[in-house]
């Protein structure tokens, strides 16, 4: 992989280096250090500590800056993260449903800061793959022996036509959580008994697949215990969907009447939105929302597109052992924006390969060969404060790719007695509580 | 033309050898990255309790004792059979004795 890198490299450099009036000494050390990296990289460890810089503080970058120190205490780690304070999104849909307050959502780096990462909060605008440099949003640059980028997602506005950031702010998507989370809180607040909630679903991949299943189940637990008259209506652009025998079953027994869910084959995809009239529209029905919650298409994070690690699709095709870029050597990509085979993009996904990626960096930059990693899954959904259901998987690289393993990973019963969703949910918490303290506690 | 093809051919090659350096055979995992899938649940932090039990410091036999009996399904449980049935008897091991040895 390194080799068609290098060799892919060199020729682009053939190509671009003449017109610029190179020497043929300069490219012939550009040459040289295309196909050299790793073993540069340890003489530079040698002499003075290894780089790597992080970008995103999510819960992919944050593990990924303290694993790797942990994995070796003489890295020298920069977290870029333009945000003094990380706002998580699991449990966000409890805040939507006004079971949760928002400041419990909160993190902030003193933690990793204490442990000796260097947090610049500013704003990565760039990546010079060549000259292995980030750019600073104000000018500054970091050089770097490894970057890794962990930058989530980013919306792709205009996606759905009528849908743009200024549409958000009137049609929250509350897919990033923090002001839009409280933005649709309130709209549920300010509604009427009687009001339509129309949430509208986007088509694999993007951020947390059972989320917005999460969320109409809770959103239909604010309404049938303060708002009985009204109903949240969920438009999809998909027929099947994460956990849907339990979510399904969840909502005949808990939700009659107050949730009803229109697939893509009986034409739930919207097509266009008008925040003007809070219109939702799809191929047959325009449904005039009281509260209209629109999570849009996505890709990676945009800093993933600037360093060129993107692919066509707008995520980051990545080696399933290292999470090295597939597109760009010595830059890896984990988290939301990584296309992690069967792994889904959820926060425990993007904690348990920030892990293995910090382990393979250090293992690299000494000029070892990482293992072969066994990740796993686990994403709780709440139907009801006290009704959890789970999905979980166990993955291991192979053909290229981070495959399930066969007979390993699943759902939760779909006949079970309510203690066991009821543990489930306290399960859910405690995960929360876990993963947020091993990340930034 | 035939070097653009042995070229070409090449970099098909080292693409499907994916991840491996060279064709080296993939080092057995590392107990800490194999312990780290862990770890999202089961707090290796002193100060922190939550419903989901501790294993760091359990005996080594009663760890693989449990994450085989979870794999069989003669262990009760919500979710630890779906996760065990994807580790192997060496891996369970390898769990089991790092594990113990945290304290």
């Amino acid at each position: 992989m390194k080799r068609s890198h290098s060799s892919r490299r060199t020729s682009a450099d053939r190509n671009s280096a003449r017109p610029a009036g190179r020497t043929r000494r300069e490219f012939l050390a550009l040459t040289a250090a295309a196909c050299a990296g790793p073993v540069l990289s340890r003489l530079a460890a040698a002499q003075s500590p290894a780089r790597v810089v992080v970008v995103g503080g999510g819960f992919a970058g944050a593990t990924c800056a303290r694993f790797l120190r942990r994995a070796d205490a003489r890295l020298d780690v920069t977290l870029v993260e333009p945000n003094a304070t990380f706002t998580a999104c699991p449990f966000s849909n409890d805040v939507v449903a006004g079971l949760r307050d928002i400041r419990d959502q909160r993190f902030g780096y003193q933690a990793l800061g204490a442990e000796g990462i260097r947090v610049v909060q500013v704003a990565a605008t760039g990546v010079d793959p060549p000259g292995r440099q980030v750019q600073l949003a104000g000018g500054g640059t970091l050089p770097y022996d490894r970057l890794v980028l962990a930058p989530g997602i980013d919306f792709r506005w205009g996606a759905i036509p009528g849908y743009d950031e200024a549409a958000a702010e009137k049609m929250p998507h509350a897919w990033k959580a923090g002001e839009q989370t409280l933005l649709l809180r309130r709209q549920l607040e300010a509604m009427p008994d009687g009001g339509l909630v129309v949430m509208a679903v986007p088509a694999n991949p993007y951020r947390c697949p059972p989320g917005p299943y999460e969320r109409a189940s809770l959103i239909a637990y604010y309404l049938k215990t303060h708002k009985p008259r009204s109903k949240v209506l969920v438009l999809d652009a998909k027929d099947t969907f994460s956990k849907q025998r339990l979510f399904t079953d969840a909502w005949a027994q808990l939700y009659p009447g107050l949730l009803e869910w229109v697939s893509l084959s009986q034409g739930g995809k919207v097509i266009s939105v008008d925040p003007g009239t809070n219109t939702v529209s799809t191929d047959f029905e325009q449904y005039r929302a009281a509260v209209a919650n629109v999570i849009p298409p996505q890709r990676a994070g945009r800093i993933a597109e600037l360093a060129g690690v993107a692919d066509r699709t707008g995520w980051c095709p990545i080696n399933p052992v290292t999470f090295e870029s597939q597109l760009q050597p010595n830059i890896h990509v984990i988290g939301d924006a990584a296309i992690a085979g069967a792994m889904p993009k959820s926060a425990f996904a993007a904690n348990a390969q920030a892990k293995v990626c910090a382990a393979a960096v250090a293992a690299l930059l000494r000029g070892a060969a990482p293992a072969d990693p066994v990740l796993v899954n686990t994403c709780y959904s709440l139907v009801a404060p006290d009704y959890g259901i789970s999905v979980a998987g166990v993955y291991r690289p192979k053909g290229g790719q981070l495959t399930d393993v066969e007979g390993a990973g699943g759902t939760s019963p779909p006949q079970a007695p309510p203690q066991t969703r009821a543990l489930e949910a306290r399960y859910a918490e405690a995960w929360f509580r876990t993963i947020t303290h091993e990340v930034f506690g | 033309m035939r070097w653009r093809t042995a070229l070409a051919l090449t970099g098909g090659l080292v693409l499907a050898t994916g991840p491996l350096l060279a064709g080296a055979p993939a080092p057995s995992a590392d107990p800490q990255v194999l312990a780290s899938g862990c770890t999202g649940c089961h707090t290796s932090s002193d100060t922190l309790t939550t419903a989901i039990p501790k294993i760091r410091g359990l005996p080594e036999a009663a760890i693989a004792a449990a994450l085989r009996a979870f794999r069989a399904g003669q262990r009760p449980t919500t979710v630890m059979d779906r996760i065990a049935r994807g580790f192997t008897d060496e891996e369970i091991a390898q769990l089991a004795a790092y594990f113990s040895r945290q304290k």
